[in-house]
């Protein structure tokens, strides 16, 4: 299941959601929160900007892909926009399958590829000022590996 | 055609999206690269560094070459940066 949304996720509810099937043996959940950044030029907050329509094309190819890729019971990606601030959540990937490897591998790519190809940009409000998010090299290399 | 302008490039170009009619000419991403920068000098800055920038041809990522058509759906955005 795929949401895109503005409002906060309850991760408890989701839980809840992955374990109804009593063929589930394991559930992997990865949840991503906005940093406040301890180093001198700290983050006030973040704005997410997306394509709305790409971003649900997207959502949903990935999704199908990694129900290809393992062995899956249930699946849900929520990913927030709009103005959030530290400590907020901003992501929501959770996996469920009979046994562990699956959820847990599943769940990695996911997030892995949700880093550089959902079409969502990142505006950090720094001490500094207004900048947006460059592209993290790591994530890109990252992302190579699962094919 | 409708095209859509996301993140430093939309800030740049002062324009969320924008339609115009394109000559049969310009049927390619880069020739319309070309195409837009003469539009304005704000087109002109926000496309000047071509590498900075990805495209979607209805929503689909595809590069320079990549043949478009009217009724497509073309999109400018930096790397994506989601999760």
């Amino acid at each position: 299941m795929i949401k895109v949304q503005k409002e906060d996720f309850d991760v408890n509810k989701e839980l809840k959601k992955l374990s109804e099937n009593k063929n589930v043996g394991g559930i992997s959940f990865f949840i991503g929160l906005v940093r406040e950044d301890l180093s001198k030029d700290k983050c006030h907050s973040m704005t997410l900007q997306h394509y709305p329509e790409m971003t649900e094309k997207m959502l949903d190819k990935i999704e199908i892909e990694a129900n290809k890729r393992w062995n899956l019971i249930g699946s849900i990606i929520i990913h927030r926009y709009g103005k959030l601030y530290p400590g907020d959540q901003i992501v929501l990937v959770g996996t469920s399958s009979e046994h562990r490897k699956d959820a847990i591998n599943s769940c990695e790519f996911l997030i892995d590829w949700l880093k550089t190809k959902a079409p969502f940009w990142k505006l950090e409000e720094r001490e500094s000022g207004k900048k947006w998010v460059e592209e993290n090299f790591k994530d890109s290399e990252t992302v190579k590996n699962w094919k | 055609m409708n095209i859509k302008y996301f993140s430093w490039v939309r800030d740049q170009i002062g324009l969320d999206e924008e339609q115009i009619e394109l000559d049969p000419k310009v049927n390619s991403v880069e020739k319309l690269v070309s195409h837009l920068i003469k539009n304005s000098e704000d087109h002109s800055k926000a496309l000047a560094d071509i590498s900075l920038i990805r495209c979607a041809v209805n929503m689909e990522v595809v590069n320079l070459n990549h043949k478009i058509k009217n009724e497509d759906e073309i999109a400018f955005f930096p790397p994506m940066t989601g999760g």
